[in-house]
């Protein structure tokens, strides 16, 4: 039994909002897509299964459309515009992304679907909300991003090379969180009152609030930030934080050490790996070891012992960095109370001990190929009403006859 | 009427990771109750006394981030290092609904308040504890603030240019949307309590939900054993899953402006070529999407030409036109005070705040047609409302909460 278990979800197929009925479908809702005759493009997006295309290969649609039913429904045709009013009157949420007027040219609009399902939750997904006129302009990940504020942020102190969109596709993402913090308020609210509502919600809104100083720094105190390589982009240069290790990997240096203790954990470390003598340095870190009182960090650039002390620390990182792995470093630091991270692929945090310890590599069946594969796991675990991937993608209709008794 | 009225958040969040999602919570009415630390002056959210300020004022009030992640909640303080304190927030969790922090692990069981001790003080409590790497697994005790997640999780290094350093994300994503997953399994917890009568533990590692934001680079490794990592790789200015091209973020006239297109198919690239109409785009390698890829770094380098005389406005606007994916690159300034379609949709709401007064934050990018959010009072200074909540929840007397502040309980 898990949260959603007996509600329904519509989903009317589109890139944009399937990780939105995913993240439902995972948490027990029962999530018919419903895709347009010749089936969603995405079904044709690379990686593909043995890299070969073909049908029902693709692992981008596997991914993000696990957990639901599927079924064909023309929408322009009139008897299948029947089936889909009769699948709204059993449903509990319509999930769509929709240009504005399209369900109303079909009348299928909300006046109209909540004539037929009073506590129907319908949740419109668009490019800049649904009262936008540039909401039926076309736009893709890269340009909801790059308008929307997250790639001005993002790139390199060289700004001469271009600033960057965070991989991942992350403005569909973004979107689809902000469907499912919606549906799930919506669904709390109905469970009280048996009241249904439309909900619109605008990708390019949702880019504009997830850009952390970039957006408060000007509302507050008219702060423009500036992208810097690797760190947060700020009103004035900060110190790098990203050193390259021995083994050709990358880590996040996050914050140097502050204190005696930490200097002194770090000088040992240096002298465990026979490094003092190649580091002159060192000789300030064993003061900053030593420090009498606290280690005040105001005095940076104005009192030249803590200044060197600082700066010691900050380079016996960049040395310790220099002889070790990055997973070495990253322990290493840790273990000795450093905020640091490696900086890995994907792949090679899916194979870390750590998320295999906590049932991150989940396992799902492909019947139809006889082959089980490892998928990525929950994104929260509820003990209660536990995430599951219930099922793999659906085929292109192929619960057309269970949902619609093959009438 | 509110969609969350009624619903009551003990919360020890701070930061963004967990703010920003009793800040939904709170947009939507429910009553969330920020419990800070007298001795510390809740300085354990470092974002209270961080700029941006509004002004020359400056003090663990006037945060302008602080304001921005926790309006319309209100803020007291109990020392939990006395019994009295303790006692109070028993009180306290026993009327509530739910337990939120974002502590590192371990540390409100450290306190005298783990799952269990809140189980015993409310039979369906939901706690949701949210921190890097999660209560459970081998890194539990590791630290952890955004752009560590970020790197541990894979999302550092899928975002870059290639033959460059990882660009990573200027910012923490993960915070905000560590706070998305946080707000999320809140929400779920209460359904399943509401339809179930039994509350329980989330335990978020914000390592976990970053890391499932890769899922087709997950599949192709898991699959067909090809890691994200390799010559040229990343380079997520680019598009692989489909694969569009031209697509990339391109130079225009004036310091540091840039503009965004992409060409998702040849339909587009037609467009896009009638609109430049220079020899190049007639070249017949580039009247195949095929074609097109197998050029790229050429193709970029002559769309580049052509944007660099324009201003990226003008690129918008020529391009919007034809009907082509296009976006300027916007500053800050330019999309909240300049691009209408962020203040049309009320994004940015003005919130008073005791101190600071007047002040814009960021608002709630849906909008509900029968229970919209809300977004009017600014952050609770520090311990603004130990009185108020003390008296009207606790029932205690005036007197009682002065003796309580004399002898330094809250």
């Amino acid at each position: 039994m898990s949260v959603l278990n007996g509600m329904r979800v519509l989903e009317l197929s589109n890139e944009r909002i399937a990780f939105a009925g995913k993240l439902l479908g995972d948490m027990g809702a029962d999530v018919v897509l419903i895709e347009p005759p010749g089936g969603d493009p995405a079904r044709s997006y690379p990686p593909f299964l043995d890299d070969q295309p073909g049908e029902d290969r693709s692992l981008y649609w596997w991914h993000y459309n696990t957990s639901k039913r599927g079924v064909v429904l023309d929408l322009d045709d009139a008897r299948d515009r029947e089936r889909f009013v009769a699948l709204v009157r059993s449903a509990d949420v319509l999930l769509e992304a929709e240009s504005p007027q399209r369900l109303k040219s079909l009348g299928l609009d909300y006046d109209t679907l909540k004539t037929l399902k009073p506590d129907l939750i319908h949740v419109a997904v668009t490019p800049f909300g649904c009262n936008d006129p540039k909401s039926a302009l076309p736009a893709t990940d890269l340009t909801v991003l790059a308008g929307g504020g997250p790639v001005w942020s993002c790139g390199y102190d060289d700004h001469s090379l271009p600033p960057v969109r965070g991989g991942g596709n992350q403005a569909y993402h973004l979107a689809s969180h902000f469907a499912v913090m919606s549906t799930l308020t919506a669904i709390l609210y109905r469970l009280d009152s048996g009241e249904g509502q439309f909900i619109d919600v605008s990708m390019h809104a949702a880019a504009n609030v997830t850009t952390e100083a970039a957006s408060y720094g000007w509302l507050v105190a008219k702060q423009t930030v500036q992208r810097q390589t690797g760190r947060h982009a700020a009103v004035g240069p900060s110190s790098e934080t990203q050193t390259l290790c021995d083994d050709g990997r990358y880590v996040n240096t996050g914050v140097p050490p502050r204190t005696p203790t930490e200097f002194a954990r770090q000088y040992a470390w240096l002298k465990e790996l026979d490094l003092v003598d190649a580091f002159p340095e060192a000789v300030f870190l064993e003061m900053g070891a030593n420090w009498e009182g606290p280690f005040d960090l105001s005095q940076i650039g104005r009192d030249d012992t803590i200044t060197a002390v600082f700066g010691a620390g900050r380079e016996a990182l960049k040395v310790l960095a220099g002889t070790l792995s990055a997973y070495d470093f990253f322990v290493g630091c840790q273990q000795r109370g450093l905020p640091v991270g490696v900086i890995y692929a994907p792949d090679e945090a899916y194979e870390d001990p750590h998320f295999k310890a906590r049932g991150f590599q989940v396992e799902l069946t492909h019947d139809d190929l006889g082959r089980t594969f490892r998928y990525p796991g929950a994104p929260y675990q509820l003990p209660a009403s536990p995430w599951q991937l219930s099922r793999r993608a659906p085929k292109l209709g192929e619960h057309d006859d269970e949902i619609f008794g093959g009438g | 009427m509110s969609a969350l009225a009624g619903i009551r958040i003990c919360d020890f969040t701070g930061q963004l990771a967990g703010a920003g999602a009793t800040k939904w919570l709170a947009s939507f009415g429910a009553e969330v109750i920020r419990i800070e630390d007298p001795v510390r002056q809740g300085r354990w959210d470092i974002l209270r006394g961080l700029d941006p300020f509004v002004d020359d004022r400056r003090g663990i009030d006037m945060g302008g981030g602080f304001n921005n992640h926790n309006t319309d909640k209100r803020g007291i303080t109990l020392n939990l290092r006395t019994d009295k304190g303790k006692e109070l927030l028993a009180e306290l969790v026993k009327r509530s609904d739910v337990v939120t922090e974002n502590f590192a692990a371990g540390v409100l069981e450290s306190w005298g308040f783990g799952y269990e001790r809140l189980k015993e003080l409310k039979r369906d409590i939901i706690y949701v504890s949210n921190c890097g790497f999660g209560h459970r697994g081998p890194y539990n005790r590791f630290k952890t603030w955004g752009p560590i997640v970020q790197a541990v999780s894979g999302l550092t290094f899928a975002s870059g240019l290639p033959d460059q350093p990882p660009a990573g994300w200027g910012y923490s994503y993960m915070d905000h949307t560590g706070g998305y997953y946080m707000a999320m399994a809140i929400l779920l917890a209460l359904i399943h309590r509401k339809r179930t009568g039994e509350g329980q533990w989330v335990d978020l590692a914000c390592t976990d939900a970053a890391l499932t934001l890769h899922g087709p680079a997950l599949l192709d490794w898991t699959v067909n054993g090809r890691s994200a990592r390799g010559p040229g790789k990343p380079n997520s200015n680019r598009n692989q899953w489909p694969v569009m091209s031209p697509h990339g973020i391109y130079p225009c006239s004036g310091d540091d402006e840039w503009v965004a297109i992409a060409c998702r198919d040849d339909a587009d690239w037609r467009k896009f070529a009638a609109v430049v109409d220079l020899p190049w785009c007639r070249d017949a390698q580039y009247a195949s999407l095929d074609g097109r890829a197998a050029d790229q770094d050429r193709l970029d380098e002559f769309v580049g030409a052509w944007t660099r005389e324009r201003s990226k406005f003008d690129v918008q606007s020529a391009l919007r036109d034809a009907r082509v994916p296009v976006a300027a690159v916007l500053r800050p300034q330019e999309r909240i005070d300049v691009d209408p379609s962020t203040g049309d949709f009320g994004l940015w709401p003005t919130v008073t705040h005791t101190k600071m007064g007047r002040v814009r934050v960021d608002g709630q990018p849906v909008h509900f047609s029968r229970t919209d959010w809300k977004i009017e009072r600014g952050a609770p200074c520090l311990s603004e409302h130990t009185e108020e909540v003390l008296t009207s929840l606790l029932g205690l007397s005036r007197d009682d909460v002065a003796a309580l502040r004399a002898e330094g309980a809250i």
